[in-house]
């Protein structure tokens, strides 16, 4: 079943790689949506089923058992969500991306790759299938930055993209192969490693290992200070690129604190807490201060990414602060970290598109070309607005369930720290209403482009289907938050006793 | 299933509205949906004051959503759908208004201060609190085309939202204090210094979001939203749920020992100071904002001394009161095109109805007996006087501040109209429709009669206290009337904008406390901002790009050198070898006799080799 949602993707772009490209773009797209529509389908019945405790639909097969790697995949409350937010981030973007009209049949395909590579690394549960993944992501996401960006600037942006994050990923290699190393029988496997707890003793090799896994995290994360990649990265992708940037690929390293930093290395995962805790800290405020200061409404919301996983890695820190805090508010802390990957790939996946929106009516990200647009395109202003609000975590949508579970779990075992980070939600307040006074608000200015007037029409159909459900969705989960968290609880307790033993 | 009934009919009924009108062509079905919805809410309220329902639904693990009604939130349901429909009423009739975007937001906002009201832990509250605050930022700037409307907004729903992270706090305090459902009534019980912690977050929020001194400012500017606006955030929802907290939490403020105290002197505060910014005001709707901040004065004063009963009483008659003023000037607003006090002359006496109504509102206001806050004011005043005696007279002082202001307003409305042309900040319609009218007549009566019924049969205070502040307020009100129609008499006040009124500076800007909030908020965090923006292009980014590019020159500078020089050894070696060949070539002559002699030489040298080795062993 969980190979199946894979590779199914892959397998449908197996198909269309095979069909002339110059068949109409409807028809790749189309098929795609039918693809993801079959995608998702298969994740909420997965979900269904999902057992309480442990991994469901766990598939193991040998692969190279020289070296202690196994085709092993399996989901448990802390992937499942994201994986459900893969299926359906990249179904938005299918539906976006109906209006797309360059090269279509690779883009198709290339995101096709894309969604399987981000389910893969999802339901991996063996440590090199995870890296494998990892990486995969970063080729393919540099392939759609630099083909579908906007022009020269792209490909540098792409490029600076491609190589810090591959960095990254070969300090994650590095912690992967020391954890390799530390157990005894030599294993790559996930639930082994976890049982094992091979590095319990901590010390100064595990140590290391916790920075070198850590590093290759938070470049991917990303946290304060590897954030750079991401501004310019997100600038010049396309909407949709930036969506599944933001929504889905930012998740993998924020994941990966919770499938492999905490429960691998619950030791020094508990000694280094705080640092993680204040790392957490400086990305919410900084992040927050700096989106405060920008102009251009894409490097704003990317920037606003980097506060809200700031909230991400303060909740996994907070959970290893095993003293001063009892297991409900560790719990609470981990479930709001989960619940606010899930809440940023929904909320940021929709402002991205909206950007795009703008992007493709006035030409230009810049905030100060446009005023007043209210006027003249309400129904876009409408949803820009309720994105603004879930993303700057008003109650009533998924940012705040998440957030506030993070606070409220996190502000006994560090009390400094939390009440600092919780200025973040008014600082990114401040700049959502600075950013639709500029945009929305006051008299009516359009970019002019020279000669006639731009025409700037509301937002078309396809485009609120794709960002629409996802607004709902946000709203569902801000509103009656259990069938999400009945999934993540159980999963979010097991790892804090995991890192508390 | 009742409460649920209750507060999401509003809330998604309203959120329903909003979305229909981006759907319809014409939103001319949103006034009546609104009014019918709010009938309903009215209907459902008076429901729950009567049978006090409880509902817990799960939220987050062990933190339930709590909604009940008791006796405090059944009297605050009941205002909040009462003051409700009237606004939803006279907002369908005036034109800009009936729009399903105005209506609908209105009925949000009322949702959620229904949640408000009704949530007996901290996540509904928080969470209901949180979007009051943002729909009120919708409200203010409804009229979205005007920066100054939309400026406003922005400073409202950030003022209020950096207090509300004390609430924030506050469930965190609670969790860490071991009170893990997050109740309201359990938050005494919260342990250690947490409590403090639980108790200042509190207090923080209720004081910004009751528009309590350092907070007023935010209130100023929310008046330039729509009259209507106004009437209700001003009344029974928004300013009136900070009062409602602390009225709530008062046994957490009288644990910690610090709480209780510090929130009646900032209300004993607010009512005085506030009091004289209002009575140094020259606009209308600015006057009555301030005096709204001075009356939720005595309700936070009243949850200070621990009077519960009296503060609420204070809260219903002053939410009568206040929304019957703001609707009234409202319906001048749009009758006459302005709100400014001197281009009100005469508007009681042009629109009798509504000056009859606007009279009950300011007598009341004033303290005056029999009315309303005559009773609500003195209820919480006899309740403070049993804790302390300076508190006590702080009060009183705000009452006489509170007759002054009141007759100021009336005494311009029954002024005869200004000879000439007048100045007015939107078109004036010149009649007052129907639909506006009714809501006031409507008000008029629980603004004239609550205090009354609470003297027969609730909270009421001494006859002792009941005269003396009687007596002050006709005192003061008589006198601030004489004062200014002696000074019109006089010929000191010249026709044209009241200058004499306007009163010191600092009073009439709200005590400068905006300029302060920007100077010392704002404004750096903007600094910090921009600064860190440049740190992280400048420096972190740059830094990046600068070891990117210093790996790229140490390429090229092994290119050049370590390439070379790597390549010059493997040269050498070559060179070496061959050179080693060319000597290897030499003996090979051909030439026998030159072999035997190398053999020769090769041999004697052996030999030496030989003897040299037998010697030496």
């Amino acid at each position: 079943m969980l190979s199946l949602i894979v590779f199914w993707p892959a397998l449908v772009g197996a198909v269309l790689l095979c069909l002339p490209a110059r068949l109409s773009a409807r028809l790749f797209v189309g098929v795609w949506i039918a693809a993801g529509v079959v995608d998702l389908a298969l994740v909420v019945a997965v979900w269904l089923r999902l057992p309480r405790q442990g991994y469901g639909f766990e598939e193991r097969l040998p692969w190279i058992p020289s070296a202690g790697i196994s085709y092993h995949l399996g989901v448990d409350g802390l992937s499942l969500p994201l994986l459900a937010l893969t299926a359906v981030l990249f179904l938005a973007c299918a539906v976006f991306a109906l209006r797309e009209t360059r090269r279509v049949k690779s883009y198709v395909v290339l995101f096709l790759a894309l969604q399987t590579v981000s389910s893969g690394l999802f339901a991996a549960l063996d440590l090199i299938l995870f890296f494998l993944f990892f990486d995969l992501s970063i080729v393919l996401m540099y392939f759609v930055i630099a083909g579908w960006g906007h022009g020269e600037r792209a490909r540098a942006a792409a490029l600076k993209f491609f190589l810090y994050t591959f960095l990254g990923s070969l300090a994650l290699l590095l912690g992967i192969i020391a954890l390799f190393l530390a157990a005894v029988p030599h294993t790559f496997d996930i639930p082994a490693l976890a049982a094992a707890n091979p590095l319990a003793g901590g010390g100064l090799y595990a140590g290391l290992t916790l920075l070198a896994l850590g590093v290759g995290l938070a470049v991917k994360t990303p946290t304060v200070p590897f954030h750079t990649w991401l501004p310019p990265a997100h600038t010049e992708a396309p909407a949709t690129g930036s969506a599944i940037l933001a929504g889905v690929l930012l998740k993998m390293g924020a994941y990966g604190f919770v499938r492999i930093a905490m429960p691998l290395l619950p030791a020094g995962w508990r000694q280094y807490a705080l640092v993680v805790v204040i790392v957490g800290v400086v990305s919410v405020v900084y992040g927050a201060l700096v989106a405060l200061a920008q102009t251009d409404v894409k490097r704003m919301i990317a920037y606003t990414s980097i506060n809200h996983m700031g909230y991400v890695v303060l909740g996994v820190g907070a959970a290893g602060l095993v003293a001063g805090s009892d297991v409900q508010a560790r719990a609470l802390a981990t479930t709001g970290a989960v619940t606010q990957m899930v809440s940023h790939g929904l909320i940021t996946g929709a402002l991205f598109l909206l950007a795009g929106v703008l992007h493709e009516r006035g030409g230009t990200y810049d905030m100060r070309a446009y005023s007043g647009l209210a006027a003249r395109t309400p129904r876009f202003a409408a949803l820009f607005a309720v994105a603004a609000f879930a993303s700057l975590g008003l109650p009533g949508f998924s940012g705040f369930i998440a957030e506030f579970q993070v606070f409220t779990g996190a502000l006994g075992a560090a009390p400094v720290p939390t009440a600092l980070a919780v200025t973040g939600i008014l600082v990114t307040a401040a700049l959502f209403l600075l950013a639709l006074q500029r945009l929305f608000l006051g008299p009516l200015r359009t970019p002019d482009a020279p000669g006639a007037p731009r025409p700037l029409p509301d937002v078309r159909v396809s485009e609120a289907l794709a960002v629409a459900p996802l607004l709902a969705l946000a709203l569902v989960i801000g509103i009656l938050p259990r069938f999400l968290l009945d999934v993540i609880e159980p999963a979010a307790r097991g790892l804090v006793e995991l890192v508390a033993r | 299933m009742l409460l649920w009934w209750l507060t999401g009919a509003p809330l998604v009924g309203g959120a329903l509205l909003v979305l229909a009108g981006f759907g319809a062509r014409s939103g001319r079905f949103a006034a009546p949906a609104g009014v019918l919805l709010g009938s309903g809410v009215l209907g459902l309220a008076v429901a729950a004051a009567v049978l006090r329902p409880a509902a817990s639904a799960p939220l987050l693990s062990g933190i339930p959503v709590g909604l009940a009604v008791d006796g405090l939130s059944a009297v605050l349901v009941v205002t909040v759908a009462v003051v409700l429909l009237a606004v939803l009423v006279f907002a369908a009739g005036e034109p800009e208004l009936r729009r399903p975007r105005f209506v609908g937001t209105v009925l949000v906002f009322a949702g959620a201060m229904l949640v408000t009201v009704t949530g007996t832990t901290v996540a509904p509250l928080l969470m209901a609190w949180e979007v009051m605050g943002a729909t009120s930022w919708a409200l203010i700037a409804y009229h979205y085309r005007d920066p100054a409307a939309v400026g406003a907004a922005r400073t409202a729903f950030l003022t209020t939202r950096a207090a509300d992270l004390g609430l924030y706090l506050a469930a965190g305090a609670a969790l860490a204090g071991g009170v893990s459902t997050l109740a309201l009534a359990d938050l005494p019980a919260v342990g250690g210094a947490w409590v403090h912690v639980a108790a200042a977050g509190v207090v923080v929020a209720a004081l910004g979001k009751s528009a309590q001194l350092p907070f007023s400012f935010w209130l100023s500017g929310a008046m330039r939203g729509p009259s209507p606006v106004s009437a209700l955030l001003h009344s029974a929802t928004m300013v009136a749920a900070g009062a409602y907290l602390l009225l709530r939490v008062a046994p957490l403020l009288d644990v910690t020992g610090w709480a209780g105290p510090l929130v009646a002197w900032v209300g004993a505060a607010t009512a005085v100071l506030l009091g004289l910014v209002a009575v140094a005001q020259s606009d209308l709707k600015q006057l009555l904002a301030a005096s709204t901040c001075a009356q939720i004065g005595y309700m936070v004063l009243a949850a200070g001394v621990g009077g519960v009963p009296q503060g609420a009483l204070q809260l219903v008659a002053h939410a009568a009161t206040k929304s019957l003023l703001f609707l009234a000037a409202g319906a001048w607003l749009v009758a006459l095109g302005t709100r400014q006090l001197d281009g009100l002359r005469g508007a009681a006496r042009r629109f009798p109805l509504v000056g009859a109504t606007f009279t009950i509102g300011a007598l009341s206001l004033a303290g005056i007996p029999p009315l309303s806050l005559w009773v609500g004011k003195d209820a919480v005043l006899a309740a403070v006087l049993e804790r302390s005696v300076a508190l006590y007279v702080v009060g009183l002082a705000g009452a006489v501040v509170a007759a002054v202001y009141s007759m100021k307003a009336l005494w311009f409305v029954w002024q005869p109209a200004e000879p000439g042309e007048p100045v007015h900040e939107q078109e004036p319609a010149g009649r007052v429709a129907g639909l506006m009218a009714a809501p006031l007549v409507l008000l008029a009566v629980p603004a004239a009669l609550t205090g009354v019924g609470a003297l027969v049969g609730g909270p009421g205070p001494g006859a002792v206290e009941l005269a003396v502040s009687a007596v002050l307020a006709v005192v003061a009100a008589a006198a601030t009337w004489a004062v200014l129609s002696r000074r019109r008499g006089a010929g000191r006040e010249p026709s044209g904008p009241a200058r004499v009124y306007r009163g010191s500076g600092l009073l009439a800007s709200w005590l400068g406390l905006e300029r302060v909030a920007r100077t010392l908020v704002a404004r750096p965090t903007v600094a910090l901002a921009s600064a860190l923006a440049r740190f992280d292009d400048d420096v972190l980014g740059r830094a990046v790009d600068g070891s990117a590019r210093a790996v790229v020159r140490l390429a090229g500078l092994l290119d050049r050198r370590g390439e070379s020089a790597v390549d010059g050894v493997v040269g050498a070696v070559a060179d070496g070898a061959r050179t080693l060949g060319r000597w290897a070539r030499r003996p090979q002559t051909g030439q026998l006799h030159q072999y035997l002699a190398q053999l020769s030489v090769g041999v004697a040298a052996l030999a030496a080799l030989a003897l040299l080795v037998i010697v030496v062993r």
